[in-house]
């Protein structure tokens, strides 16, 4: 077969040029509103879930603060059923929310919305797991001083599983990095939407592998970030 | 005064109900260092939580300076709960906070100014002699030092009542003997009352006045520790007190034998060459059955059964010339010592 190789190397180095006017033009405003979308939809998701994760831990029958049985079946009710959802699902789901918070159902901002209730569930579960690692001798210890439930949490309990609060938040911020991508499909902003316009619509694959690689990048970095973070805030571990 | 009226605790598990405490009568009077000791599941550490209602009794009272703690409410137990603190056989020191911050901890609690706070905490390291270690974390210090921390963390709300849950069992002898000792020091200096739980008896030896046994959530038999432990009276304190003459299957008294049980509480005795002088007094041979002597703190503390063969004259006989010796006990033994 015959193939004109000047005719190959055209092709690749217009998809490459092009490539890189994308790069150039497009991908420093995207990075921006994936770090700005995942960093700030933690933050609120963290906002809701460690306070709901609290109460998973203090509000159970032996817990130190036993709330209503209703209210704890309903809690994690809500909590299963919104973890359950898949997120595009769960993004359609909520844009009546979405617009009456945001005022809009597209771009970088009103992404934010579903994100955060894709995510503060997942957070709530979180941070139920590392305060349940805490101790319970040291609760015990506490109540034995005089502790009151809320001096427990805030002196205890959230004090003690800084470590692995540092360490799931970095699961967390990870995943949702993941789900940000996602929702570029339905209107958000950043890198997803950039693999997804170029890479899918419209065949660039070259586009879409950069795209792909800035956000292994980005996890790469806030893994590093989060671990080392983690390790140091670990007064156990110092010798 | 803490006193504990007829208390039982019930804990409900999955086969059916356990009974860890059954109607158990205490007083424990002010200042004083309380033992209470007994085998692993007798009790002892259910009691001491029901003490500060860590557990709730299912019967009961638990009366302190005339109050029955369980029917105070949630905040009035919370204040009541300072004056009567507590350490534990694992420390439970706050591992993210250092060793002042641990001890301001108590403080913290009630409100007190940070400043203030560091101060007494500075105070209380020096009591036990901790004070170059405030700022470093508690991963960083040995067991010993780690049992210091947290009892000048107990005491830093200037409690009445210390609460010893075990303190001493996870560490080497020797640091157990200096953390006793600084209890004991620090029980004199605040007129603190201790009260002391352990499986051990040489804790029970040398630090407290008082003792309880407990036994199957019992008390078996209770007094001043000197009489409990050189005269014990029931199976579960003679099992405490000689542990190994159960352990050989017991003195069995055949006829014409009798055996004396003699206790060094401590004396000098031990060292004088006792049977070869009751021999030479009195004429009357005795055989050593069994013996288990120590020397602690240079004291001799043991028992020994002699045994004697002849008429119940002869054992009167060497009885009455043993009680003339001076530091030891001795009685007859008519029973089997299981």
């Amino acid at each position: 077969m015959l193939i004109n190789p000047g005719f190959a190397a055209n092709i690749r180095f217009e998809e490459w040029s092009e490539a890189m006017k994308v790069f150039r033009t497009e991908f420093p405003t995207a990075i921006g509103q994936t770090i700005y979308v995942t960093v700030l939809a933690t933050v609120l998701a963290f906002a809701i879930g460690l306070p709901l994760g609290i109460l998973l831990v203090i509000g159970e029958e032996d817990g130190i603060r036993p709330l209503p049985k209703w209210f704890m079946h309903l809690l994690n009710i809500v909590i299963n059923l919104l973890r359950s959802l898949p997120f595009l699902i769960l993004m359609i789901l909520v844009f009546p929310i979405t617009r009456a918070i945001v005022g809009t159902i597209v771009g970088t901002t009103a992404s934010i919305v579903p994100l955060v209730i894709a995510a503060f569930p997942f957070v709530a579960r979180l941070a139920e797991s590392s305060l349940r690692e805490i101790n319970p001798n040291l609760i015990e210890m506490a109540q034995s001083m005089g502790a009151s439930p809320w001096q427990i949490v805030t002196k205890v309990m959230i004090p003690e599983s800084i470590p692995s609060l540092i360490s799931n938040a970095t699961i967390a911020i990870t995943t949702i990095l993941g789900y940000q991508a996602m929702s570029g499909i339905l209107g958000g902003g950043g890198l997803g939407k950039i693999a997804i316009n170029y890479g899918y619509y419209r065949y660039r694959t070259i586009v879409m592998i950069l795209a792909v690689i800035l956000l292994i990048i980005l996890v790469q970095i806030f893994q590093t970030i989060g671990t080392k973070l983690a390790v140091k805030s670990d007064k156990r571990l110092r010798k | 005064m803490i006193e504990i009226r007829n208390l039982t605790k019930t804990f409900a598990t999955n086969d059916g109900s356990v009974e860890a405490l059954k109607g158990i009568n205490l007083s424990i009077p002010d200042g004083v260092v309380y033992g209470v000791i007994g085998m692993s599941g007798a009790g002892k550490s259910t009691l001491v939580r029901c003490m500060n209602l860590l557990e709730v009794p299912t019967e009961g009272q638990v009366l302190y300076q005339g109050t029955d703690l369980a029917q105070l409410s949630a905040k009035e137990l919370r204040e009541k709960r300072r004056e009567i603190s507590m350490i534990f056989q694992g420390f439970h020191l706050l591992m993210q906070r250092t060793v002042l911050s641990n001890v301001c901890f108590p403080l913290e609690l009630i409100g007190t100014k940070k400043d203030e706070a560091e101060k007494r905490a500075m105070e209380l390291l020096k009591m036990v002699g901790l004070e170059d270690k405030a700022n470093v974390y508690p991963a960083q210090l040995s067991g010993g030092q780690q049992q210091r921390v947290a009892i000048a963390r107990a005491l830093a709300t200037e409690p009445k009542v210390l609460l010893c849950d075990e303190a001493t069992s996870a560490l080497d002898p020797a640091t157990t003997n200096s953390i006793l000792e600084l209890i004991r020091s620090l029980q004199q200096q605040l007129n603190l009352t201790v009260v002391v739980i352990t499986h051990q008896m040489s804790v029970i030896e040398k630090i407290c006045q008082y003792v309880v046994i407990l036994e199957n959530g019992a008390v078996a038999e209770e007094g001043p520790v000197e009489e409990v432990f050189s005269r014990p009276k029931s199976r579960a304190a003679k099992k405490l007190v000689y542990p190994d003459e159960s352990a050989d299957g017991g003195i069995i008294v055949g006829p014409g034998e009798h055996f004396l049980r003699v206790i060094y509480n401590g004396s000098e005795s031990a060292r004088k060459p006792l049977i070869a002088q009751l021999a030479r007094d009195t004429g009357i041979l005795a055989n050593i059955a069994y013996a288990s002597t120590k020397s602690v703190n240079e004291r001799a503390f043991g028992t020994m059964i002699l045994s004697i063969k002849g008429s119940q004259e002869d054992a009167d006989k060497a009885m009455e010339w043993m009680k003339t010796v001076e530091g030891i006990i001795v009685e007859e033994v008519n029973e089997d010592v299981n």
